[in-house]
């Protein structure tokens, strides 16, 4: 019952989300309505990393404890993140398109973000490919925290080299008009909590499978 | 109403990809937690 609950309040703020994205919201000066895909595209970037973060903290707590909640933890978070990365990576060149001319430009946040991307599917590529569940789970736990190393590269891009990407208006001063950025935090809300119902779905899933290969050993055996 | 597509494409694209990702692990738990059920019964068969 609660997490049919939880799933309708999700539903509910990605709707409110998106009424104050195409309904509230200003019209940006310069780039006209399709800035809103701003409310999409940008919160769904900080949630991905957000979502590889736990991934990190996943790997770490399995290279501390060897339990197999923290691997299941940060293959969940991946998925999830990587989910969000594609959402990033697909709704940039549709609003690049009109604002810039081009879908896609060589530049350092939108490069570092294509690199993030690859780099968490190889690691669930690398998942496959180990068929012993501690074994898998220890060497996904060090790839999956070198990998992470990305993920402050993708955050600083945008300061560290000149890009075409713009500069953040969130965490700047007097970056965002006050309604703008009130419809921003509520989609960055929805999305977050949409991100951790799926990361809960996901985790469930792989809790099922861990259970299903501790009793298919015990049928074997019996 | 100059690239309303673009914007309309973009959100549709977007709920598209987490609809279709919930949906999917959805099933592939659905059909681990058969696997389990049955795995559980014939444990206690062979008990």
């Amino acid at each position: 019952m609660l997490k049919v609950l939880s799933a309708v309040a999700v539903v509910l703020l990605l709707g409110a989300s998106a009424y104050g994205a195409f309904f509230i919201a200003p019209n940006e000066a310069t780039m006209g309505i399709v800035q809103r895909i701003f409310y999409l595209h940008a919160p769904c970037g900080m949630t991905a990393l957000a979502a590889f973060l736990l991934c990190f903290v996943g790997n770490l707590g399995f290279l501390f404890q060897r339990k197999a909640k923290w691997d299941w933890l940060a293959v969940s978070s991946a998925e999830v993140g990587l989910a969000f990365c594609t959402v990033v990576l697909l709704t940039g060149p549709i609003w690049a398109k009109p604002a810039w001319g081009v879908y896609w430009a060589w530049d350092a946040r939108l490069t570092s973000t294509l690199v993030l991307w690859l780099l968490y599917v190889s690691y669930l590529i690398l998942r496959t490919m180990v068929e012993d569940a501690d074994r898998r789970a220890l060497i996904s736990a060090f790839y999956g925290m070198f990998i992470f190393l990305d993920v402050p590269l993708v955050y600083g891009s945008i300061w560290w080299w000149r890009t075409q990407h713009p500069q953040p208006v969130v965490f700047s001063s007097g970056g965002l008009n006050p309604v703008m950025r009130k419809i921003f935090d509520l989609s960055w809300l929805s999305l977050t909590a949409l991100m951790i119902l799926l990361i809960r779905q996901r985790y469930e899933l792989e809790a099922a499978r861990g259970e299903a290969q501790t009793l298919a050993q015990e049928v074997e055996t019996a | 109403m100059k690239n309303l597509g673009s914007v309309l494409t973009a959100y549709m694209i977007g709920w598209g990809v987490f609809f279709v990702y919930f949906v999917t692990v959805a099933q592939r738990t659905s059909a681990l937690r058969k696997e389990v059920e049955r795995l559980k019964a014939s444990l206690t068969r062979g008990k």
